[in-house]
């Protein structure tokens, strides 16, 4: 391991000095180059030299100069990542990101010792245009949608009010600072810190991502965080704008002020408008894409991209349009689309976004030496101690008022980590840069990086020991048994009834009607026709085609180390779970359909390898282990013999010894399809409170619903015409 | 409306509802209301035919057993306080009630009192014990015939009991009754510890302990 890592750092250092002794930018004078052999000596036809004598080998850097430095960022960083898996013991310390951070000062050191010039920072444009929107795509396209929709009023709560609470204090102290300070600090107006705070009092959602798919926190406190780093964008974007902009008028009177406080709204609506309408779109135009499935996944992206774009020529928030997007499109076009063009958007988001996290993080370690640097020990760290302190009263006094409304309460434990996970990122970094020039702009720039570097680190390695020291509930990782289950269901149906009597029109309520307007309208219009199944029959059968084709075609055996899955024995729970909230009414024929149809497919169902001891990630960044839905494709071998007590494989799959003291042998050892029995506990889920609907024709939560998913079998037996 | 002066809610009859079930008085006047509402009779009391009124009520699966839960054993009405006292089961647990006299009863809404409303909707024959025909006789009316498909394949996955009859299914449609036993059978066999062949309450309890009961039974009733 070790000799791996030194290879790792060698190559880095390689590449690190290979970029460094890239010259600068500033094109010389062509020099002479050769023509022979096809050359591209004819850009522009202005070289000053006549060539001298044909040169059988020639270097001509400056033609490929952008793409070559690109390409070779990339390489950094991707191998930066890989040297990252492959070192051993470091992974479990210290989080991904700083260890990329550190990557990039080391690179950044190099490059400022050879050159003797700043190395190159990352440009607000490229950081915005480039690198962010594949991150965010990634983050809402695998959202747990129901998970974020049950607790989007918390979310929003801390979003909205966590944010503006937090720039208004930190915004208002910082100025008393530097008016306390006023010899060093004396020119920082009021506004000058307001728009500071802006800045650097938001939750950034790379950094929040980075660290807390790591520590497998119970999912409501990481879609609270993570929810909140997504939505607190547009309270961002808008002050921040706001604020710049007051920094440019003459006079600020309250009308302005108002007029900003709506524009927080507008801002908000408009980013979730324009990402709806591209996400309605992109549904509609992935129904059509039947007969060129290879670009379909084009679709998905462009459409994204494209919403994000538009939001930021219109000021709106960019990532609450992608975010939006992503959502709002997934059910639909994963309906549309085959199982292979599914995989690769899928593949492609998980790609793109490991790249782009990994070269933001890099950059902001070689964007960390600089030559532009002001350093004041008073602004700094009271910037530190302000943001640490607002953030924790902001989430107390919040979760205080929230709790009261709230059916799950957030813990005291939770509370703390919410604040804690409070880091800063590339975000605040870009917007710093974008601020117009005055003289202690250098400072801000300066207190920037200390704010997120200290975030990154400090907060970023401790809180896997907090977690575990202060013993927050994590994911649960165990499957539930029968029993659970049947009394699980019984209670649901149970609690339907009640709410009936009571006549409680709770959030299963507006669940319900929006599950039966998706139904009836936006199902029938954006899925293709033969995907919708006017009969939940035929849509079993055409899962089970593709499933038949999947199976047939594809080899990979997973294994992923640190995240092993199950995802169609959830799947599958997940579809009948389904099929159990829906009423039947009409038996007879569809029961033989049904029943062949599904019953061919239960061997499918066998086939796999790894049941016991599952962690069900909410959301990864390794692997493509989402949601449920949007598992991987796990390739079903058909016959193929399972963890067994007496199959190969038991050595593979653990807790088995367990399993066979608690439950009798089977019946059938010798037959060739097997299965493992699942281990006791629960589903990697915090319980839902009720989160059910009998009766109502509607499954159980609101973006995975009674439309058409391809990944489920989902016979649902709907009661409709 | 017609007068309904006999049925008004007197103060008194408020506080003891309030001490017998924990109730605010806001929440008992509110399902005040709605008892009212469903009471078509406006005889002060709601018969089982009031509660099939409820429309999504009558296409539950448990429907019939969860009226029935109202009415006490043998009788045909169910005045307002037996009806708070089955709602009372489904009251968030609070955090101040936990640390209350340990010899005072129980309340409504404790974890224990919240599975033994569950455990009777199984055990109708109130012998304290779920005895397979029981447990039976809700897995039909849960899952159904044709859901039975997708439940079995649910258990199928999970046991390894069913393949060959599976198999033989795929050429005949028949599910029989058989199916179904042997989910009961799997059932109980996770939860009886004292061989029995049923599931007893504490049996109940145990196979539950990991599901956050609390949470699943518990309504917000609105304040």
């Amino acid at each position: 391991m070790d000799g791996r890592c030194t290879h790792a750092v060698l190559l880095l250092l390689c590449l690190g000095s290979c970029l460094s002794l890239t010259p600068p930018a500033q094109p010389f004078v062509r020099q002479e180059k050769a023509s022979g052999l096809g050359s591209n000596s004819s850009k522009g036809g202005l070289s000053l030299d006549v060539p001298m004598a044909l040169r059988v080998f020639s270097v001509d850097y400056y033609h490929v100069q952008a793409p070559f430095e690109i390409v070779l960022w990339i390489m950094l960083a991707s191998l930066a990542k890989l040297g990252f898996h492959w070192s051993g013991r470091l992974p479990a310390v210290v989080p991904e990101s700083c260890l990329l951070i550190m990557v990039g000062l080391l690179v950044g050191g190099v490059i400022y010792g050879v050159r003797h010039s700043a190395p190159p920072t990352l440009s607000a444009d490229a950081f915005f245009l480039f690198l962010l929107p594949p991150i965010v795509l990634d983050a809402g396209y695998f959202l747990p949608g129901k998970l974020f929709f049950e607790n989007l009023g918390t979310i929003l709560w801390y979003a909205v009010l966590g944010t503006l609470w937090n720039v208004l204090g930190i915004g208002v102290c910082l100025y008393g600072v530097c008016l306390l300070a006023s010899g060093s600090l004396g020119d920082v107006s009021l506004l000058h810190c307001l728009l500071f705070s802006s800045l650097i009092a938001a939750v950034d959602p790379v950094a929040v991502l980075s660290v807390f798919q790591e520590i497998h926190v119970n999912e409501q406190l990481h879609i609270l965080v993570f929810g909140e780093s997504l939505l607190n964008d547009a309270v961002t974007v808008v002050l921040y704008k706001l604020f710049e902009s007051f920094l440019r008028l003459p006079v600020v009177t309250g009308v302005d002020v108002l007029l900003g406080g709506c524009r927080v709204l507008g801002v908000g609506l408009g980013g979730l408008g324009v990402g709806l309408f591209f996400g309605l779109v992109a549904a509609l135009t992935s129904r059509f894409t039947s007969r060129a499935q290879v670009i379909a996944p084009l679709f998905v992206f462009l459409y994204s991209y494209l919403s994000y774009l538009t939001s930021e020529m219109l000021h709106l928030s960019g990532i609450m349009a992608i975010v939006t997007c992503a959502v709002t499109m997934k059910q639909y076009v994963e309906a549309n689309l085959s199982e292979r063009s599914n995989t690769s958007i899928q593949y492609f988001l998980k790609m793109w976004s490991s790249v782009s996290e990994t070269l933001i993080f890099i950059f902001l370690g070689v964007s960390t030496i600089q030559d532009v640097h002001m350093w004041s020990w008073a602004f700094v760290c009271s910037t530190l101690l302000l943001c640490l302190l607002w953030r924790a009263t902001g989430v107390i006094l919040l979760t205080a008022v929230v709790n009261k409304v709230r059916r799950n309460v957030v813990t005291f434990r939770d509370q703390f980590i919410i604040a804690y996970g409070g880091l800063r990122g590339a975000i605040c970094f870009s917007l710093v840069f974008l601020i117009d020039d005055f003289p202690k702009k250098r400072l801000f720039i300066t207190t920037t990086i200390v704010v997120i570097l200290f975030t990154v680190f400090v907060q970023g390695m401790t809180i896997k020991p907090l977690v575990e020291l202060l013993e927050v509930k994590r994911r649960k990782r165990n499957l539930p048994t029968v029993s659970e289950e049947i009394h699980s269901r019984l209670l649901d149906h149970l609690l339907a009834g009640i709410e009936d009597v009571v006549g409680y029109w709770g959030q299963h309520y507006w669940k319900d009607k929006f599950e039966q307007f998706n139904q009836r309208y936006l199902c029938r219009f954006l899925i293709r026709e033969e995907r919708q199944a006017r009969s939940s029959i035929v849509r079993v059968y055409q899962e089970l085609e593709r499933r038949d084709e999947r199976a047939d075609e594809e080899h990979i055996t997973h294994v992923d180390v640190r995240c092993q899955t199950r995802p169609h024995l959830l799947e599958e729970m997940d579809s009948i779970r389904r099929i159990l909230t829906r009423n039947l009414h009409s038996f007879n024929n569809k029961l033989e359909v049904v029943t062949k149809v599904a019953l061919s497919n239960i061997h499918h169902m066998f086939a796999d390898v790894n049941i016991l001891q599952k962690q069900i990630p909410a959301y990864s960044r390794h692997t493509l282990h989402g949601t449920p839905a949007a598992e991987g494709r796990k390739p079903l071998r058909r016959h193929q013999s399972l963890g067994g007590k007496h199959s190969p494989w038991s050595q593979e799959v653990p807790d088995l010894s367990h399993y066979s003291e608690t439950y009798p042998t089977p019946r059938n050892r010798r037959r060739p399809i097997k299965t493992t029995r699942r281990s006791r506990g629960l589903q990697g889920q915090t319980p839902q409170p009720r989160t059910f609907m009998l009766g109502r024709n509607n499954s159980l939560d609101p973006l995975e619903p009674s439309c058409p998913d391809p990944q489920k079998l989902s016979y649902a037996l709907d009661n409709k015409t | 409306m017609g007068s309904r002066a006999s049925t008004l809610l007197r103060e008194e009859e408020i506080e003891e509802i309030k001490k017998e079930t924990g109730f605010s008085h806001s929440q008992i006047t509110r399902l005040y209301s709605r008892f009212t509402s469903l009471d078509k009779g406006e005889n002060g009391t709601l018969s089982r035919e009031d509660f099939q009124r409820i429309p999504e009520l009558a296409i539950n699966p448990l429907g019939d057993r969860i009226i029935n839960a109202f009415f006490p054993e043998g009788e045909d009405q169910v005045n307002f306080r037996g009806f708070m006292r089955t709602l009372a089961h489904f009251r968030p647990i609070e955090d101040n009630e936990k640390n209350k006299d340990p010899t005072a009863s129980e309340p409504l809404n404790s974890r224990t009192n919240k599975l033994l409303f569950a455990f009777r909707l199984y055990d109708l024959d109130r012998d304290d014990k779920i005895s397979r025909d029981e447990l039976l006789q809700v897995l039909r009316m849960m899952v159904g015939l044709n859901m039975f498909v997708s439940q079995v394949l649910r258990m199928m996955v999970g046991l390894n009991m069913f393949v060959s009859q599976v198999l033989r299914m795929m050429v005949g449609v028949n599910i029989s009754d058989e199916q179904l036993g042997s989910i009961a059978d799997r059932t109980i066999q996770e939860a009886d510890q004292n061989g029995d062949n049923s599931i007893s309450f504490n049996e109940f309890i145990k196979v539950l302990e990991k599901v956050d009961v609390e949470q699943k039974m518990s309504i917000r009733f609105l304040h």
